[in-house]
């Protein structure tokens, strides 16, 4: 994979204000193309509402995304994917009623350009491009290790399944950078590697750079380069596995929050 | 038998409102207490083309459709941009429901509120068993392309569905529209059976009947809403109950429905699963 000079995205001077409460606060950093970068931090530090502004969902108060140079802050979360970002949810947001094949399929037809008038009739063509989708569809399902659910409704899926099926939809819009809000959440440690291991491939096979959040200090600290560290909505740290885990800073916002739990 | 064909008749045209109605509520999720409006316009329409302008039948059913079509862009575009929020919509229907029936009865050409008589009977057995099935294929084929795929995605999760590329106010938009040439379609037929047309045929109670009809038949299925909507219009028929019974019977039969089947008759499923080989038991989901 090739490293340009300028990284394929960048956040600078993001700050989003929930009425009142700073959630991000003039957060920036980089991610190389190719990389897996990872984002840690406490609770609440704000690191859902960076993918969520990243992703058009929220607005930011103020600040910029910048995706191949260009600012996409603020534009229309279709937009955004169709530019190549896509992500997972931290609270598993499937179709839920729908089979795990018409999860995936759903963001290939996107894709697509279908004439309205053939697909309404029925048209061979229609139909050949119908079976086309759900065949790719199915190959994803089978890199994510899914095929043998591919027909089941997807909340009847295991949580961790869950996960996957969301990584595989995700990856169904054809992405260059693919976020990933705590795909390790609920899992035990064994399934944990399993699902670092995963990562790394659908990194190679895929051609994305992934960012991800997540609370596994082992996956992060495994599979993650760099890692940024958030707290309060800022940029606590930014550096290798080995050099964040020896910031005096970092572990202080960790063991203070750790005490804050308790 | 002539009595029977006709109730035959008033439910398949019941049927093709109802369809368009399951693919904006049982499969997009959104709710409208208004469709009864797209019927009516697309009766007028109709009407008035083969009436006044001895129209060709087929031609003005399709225009009775096509305005239908029309009049749901103007309610929806500027309702349907709101994100998350569907009430501004459900709301603006249900006055663009009340203000027709206000329009329709102040109009030379409908004849106000006395109703148009006269219009030309030519709905058929066959001509509406072909509209009603031509309706279902493309409704089928509709919820299996693109644009019903993004339909069902956004019923699921509409943040979800963004975030799989679907562009929510299109889809949700376009939605609205298929429901109105349905509707719309549905109002030519009736218009003429029925050879007579007034403005209280197409008001909040009748919009009530399609979406009890779309949530009694099931969210998500398109035979759950049609079966329901035949038996709605039957029964009461069948069993010859007194008009003013007519509407006890029908809140009964709702009543029912709800105690003992919850999600509809068919929700989420067709009729057509029923017979397919069991799938494989589901795991169960893990806490
Ligand atoms: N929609 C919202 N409205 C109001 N406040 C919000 C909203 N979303 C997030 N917040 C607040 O912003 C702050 C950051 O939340 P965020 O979800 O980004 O944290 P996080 O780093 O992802 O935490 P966790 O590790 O628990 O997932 C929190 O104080 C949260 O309560
Ligand atoms: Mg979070």
């Amino acid at each position: 994979m090739t490293t340009m000079e300028r990284p394929l995205f960048s956040v600078k001077g993001l700050t989003k204000y929930f009425d009142g409460i700073r959630a991000v606060d003039s957060f920036s950093f980089d991610v190389t193309e190719g990389s897996i970068t990872g984002i840690i931090g406490p609770n609440g530090a704000g690191k859902t509402t960076v993918f969520n502004i990243v992703t058009g969902i929220y607005r930011p108060t103020c600040g910029e995304v910048l995706f191949r140079g260009e600012n996409i802050s603020g534009q229309r979360p279709d937009r955004i994917v169709r530019k190549g970002i896509a992500r997972t949810f931290q609270n598993i947001r499937l179709f839920n009623r729908r089979s795990c094949l018409d999860n995936v399929i759903t963001p290939l037809f996107q894709r697509e350009r279908c004439g309205f008038l053939g697909s309404l009739l029925g048209t061979p063509g229609a139909r050949k491009m119908e079976r086309d989708l759900y065949e790719r569809a199915f190959g994803l399902l089978k890199d994510l290790g899914l095929e043998k659910f591919a027909s089941m409704q997807a909340n009847t899926l295991p949580y961790g399944l869950q996960r996957k099926l969301e990584i595989a939809r995700a990856l169904a819009t054809d992405p260059a950078l693919l976020l990933l809000d705590e795909p390790a959440a609920g899992m035990n440690p064994e399934e944990t590697r399993s699902l670092a291991n995963l990562i790394a491939e659908v990194r190679e096979k895929f051609k994305v750079t992934i960012l991800l959040i997540e609370h596994h200090m082992d996956l992060v600290m495994n599979i993650c380069s760099p890692i940024v560290v958030m707290n309060f909505g800022t940029l606590l740290a930014r550096g290798t596995p080995d050099e964040v885990r020896e910031n005096p800073d970092v572990v202080a916002a960790y063991l203070g929050n750790r005490k804050e739990r308790k | 038998m002539d009595y029977i064909l006709s109730i035959v008749v008033l439910a398949c045209i019941n049927m093709i409102a109802v369809l368009g109605l399951s693919i904006f509520t049982g499969f997009t999720g959104l709710f409208s207490l208004g469709h009864a409006a797209f019927v009516g316009v697309g009766a007028y329409t109709s009407a008035i083309l083969t009436y006044y302008y001895s129209v060709p039948f087929p031609f003005a059913l399709a225009a009775g459709a096509a305005a239908a079509g029309v009049v749901s862009l103007v309610i929806g575009i500027p309702t349907l941009r709101a994100k998350l929020r569907s009430d501004y919509f459900a709301i603006a229907i249900l006055g663009f429901g009340e203000a027709l029936r206000v329009i329709l009865e102040n109009l030379d050409i409908t004849n106000g509120a006395r109703g148009l008589p006269g219009i030309d009977s030519f709905t058929t057995l066959p001509v509406v068993l072909i509209c009603l099935a031509g309706g279902v294929l493309v409704a089928r084929n509709f919820l299996r392309s693109r644009w019903g795929v993004a339909c069902i995605a956004i019923r699921e999760d509409p943040i979800a569905a963004e975030m799989a590329g679907v562009r929510l106010f299109r889809t949700r938009l376009l939605s609205l529209v298929v429901s109105a040439v349905y509707c719309g379609l549905s109002g030519g037929l009736l218009a003429h059976f029925l050879s007579f047309i007034q403005p209280v045929m197409f008001t909040l109670l009748q919009s009530t009947q399609l979406l009890a009809a779309v949530i009694a038949g099931g969210m998500g299925s398109i035979s759950g809403p049609l079966i329901a909507s035949f038996v709605f219009i039957a029964l009461p028929e069948a069993l010859r109950v007194a008009q003013m019974w007519r509407l006890v019977a029908y809140g009964l039969l709702l009543v029912l429905i709800m105690v003992y089947r919850p999600q509809g008759l068919m929700g989420y499923s067709e009729l057509s699963s029923l017979f397919r080989r069991k799938k494989a038991e589901p795991v169960r989901r893990q806490p």
